[in-house]
């Protein structure tokens, strides 16, 4: 019998430690996936990885067998990339990208179009698509009139525009909110969730440039300085885990203030 | 005998330095350093067109530097604009930053770099080299590498660092003459190469005490690298 008990025992005491060890996996499982979330701060000069089996990507450079920050932000590996996200500073245009741009000037042939870039931009009549009477170009779009473009090429003299896809417009009405070009991605969120949200909760069609020219119009005035909060909130808290939730609780908390006020004052009536 | 610092510090050791990243909202980049009573703050804009079209260059981008000390920064009230000093000083900044800077990256561009110094008590130059160095890597412009500056000095026989104003008006009494005997020397050190990209020599040296300030230069150059590096980091908001 003694024997026995104690057979059972030690069995429960390797049960004990088996679990235990389990829940250290658990644990070293987390901290892994922490320290990817974390990603680290980087200057220029500063070596972000050693060997010859790493890849220079954006903001880094190769010298020997490391690889060299030469832009400051997070830096992120994905495998064998080595990347550096910028935290700060202009838009630098890339082909392809979608942007909002401001017609600043007419010429015979088209039109100049700010893009808040490093360079100005020009979009040809020949890039348009439709009829466009080229005796007066204003009629088709006029100074300050907000577009939406792709970048076609970027040459020495400038940057080239197209018109030619679906989605790219005129903007009528609405408001312009401009933003840290660096700040898009987390303004449009994960495959579109963190735009999606404010869409649903503000009822607004959002428009978001690559250059950080946000486009908001609602049925009225309201709603879209409601989407224009939330636009804020983002950019000013960009790095807090689970933003999105965050964004729709204020904007429901939002929604509701007004209605109350209402209330009080159909009570004072 | 050995000159003996008038605040007391050892031969290698700076004032107290102050660094800080982000602190003007509007502009595309900026920061403040400061060594004890020198502090200089620099806002970067750009890369962005640049007017006048004449100075446009198709092959990379320009760097301006505009330095100036505020009208109240020194102890007699410096007259607004710009000097012979201010701009000999604005010239060699831009010298000493061109270097590290990829400006081939933006054709037919302009970057800014607006260098005030709010306080002043010698070697603004390199406080002001120290923050534009900052303040273009937080503007997101690609460099190679950092830049530090830092001023050595040869007081009597004594190669010292960051020389105040008083160590820099330091004079003997020769022959019933006054002789001024402070030779200060400007560096700027890049990080990672160690090349040199400002000197400028302003009295007599022996080219046995230039090898030495130079290596001293150089260990100080590392400590100051070491302060740039922490301020950037701690930077995570951006206000824009």
């Amino acid at each position: 019998m003694e024997k026995e008990e104690k057979k059972t025992k030690t069995k429960k005491i390797e049960k004990k430690e088996i679990k235990e060890e389990k829940e250290v996996e658990k644990k070293e499982v987390k901290k892994v996936e922490i320290e990817r979330k974390k990603r680290e701060m980087v200057v220029p000069g500063e070596v972000v990885a050693k060997g010859a089996e790493f890849l220079p990507s954006d903001g880094t450079r190769r010298e020997g067998e490391e690889v060299i920050a030469t832009r400051f932000g997070l830096l992120e590996k994905t495998d064998r990339l080595v990347k550096i996200i910028p935290l700060s500073g202009v838009y630098i245009p890339r082909v392809g990208n979608t942007v909002i741009g401001q017609v600043i000037d007419i010429t015979f042939n088209g039109w100049i179009i700010d893009v808040v870039a490093p360079n100005i931009a020009f979009l040809s009549v020949a890039e348009c698509a439709g009829y466009i009477n080229k005796k007066d170009l204003a009629e088709h779009f006029g100074f300050r009139d907000n577009i939406v473009t792709k970048i076609k090429s970027i040459k020495l003299k400038g940057i080239d525009l197209t018109m030619k896809e679906r989605g790219l417009r005129k903007l009528e009405g609405g408001i312009i909110v401009r933003i840290n070009p660096t700040r898009v991605p987390r303004v449009i969120g994960r495959a579109g969730s963190m735009v999606n949200t404010i869409k649903s909760e503000t009822g607004c069609s959002i428009t978001v440039g690559q250059n950080g020219v946000i486009w908001v119009k609602g049925k009225n005035p309201e709603d879209e300085l409601l989407a224009k909060k939330a636009i804020d909130l983002i950019v000013q808290k960009p790095f807090i885990e689970g933003l999105t939730e965050k964004v729709k609780e204020f904007l429901i908390e939002q929604k509701k203030k007004p209605k109350i006020k209402e209330k009080e004052k159909e009570k004072e009536k | 005998m050995a000159y003996k610092r008038p605040d007391g510090r050892n031969y290698d050791e700076t004032r107290k330095i102050e660094a800080k990243v982000g602190i003007i909202k509007r502009a595309d980049g900026s920061a403040m350093f400061s060594f004890g009573n020198s502090k200089a703050i620099v806002a970067v804009y750009g890369p962005r067109q640049l007017h006048p079209q004449h100075l446009q260059n198709p092959e990379k981008c320009l760097l301006r530097c505009y330095y100036d000390m505020m009208s109240f920064s020194v102890a007699e009230r410096k007259r607004p604009g710009p000097t012979r000093r201010s701009t000999e000083v604005s010239y060699v900044t831009s010298n000493a930053l061109k270097k590290v800077l990829k400006l081939e990256d933006f054709p037919n561009s302009v970057i800014d770099v607006y260098i005030l110094i709010v306080e002043a008590d010698a070697s603004t130059r390199c406080a002001g080299i120290n923050a534009a160095s900052m303040a273009l890597a937080h503007a997101g412009i690609p460099m190679k590498e950092l830049v530090s500056s830092i001023s050595i000095g040869k007081i009597g026989d004594a190669i010292v660092a960051d020389l105040t104003k008083e160590e820099e008006d330091y004079s003997i009494k020769k022959d019933g003459k006054e002789i001024k005997a402070a030779t200060d020397i400007p560096f700027a050190f890049q990080s990672r190469s160690g090349k040199i990209s400002l000197m400028q020599l302003d009295g007599k040296v022996s080219i046995d005490d230039l090898k030495r300030a130079i290596s001293l230069g150089k260990k100080m150059s590392k400590k100051i690298i070491e302060i740039q590096t922490q301020a950037l980091k701690k930077v995570k908001e951006d206000k824009k």
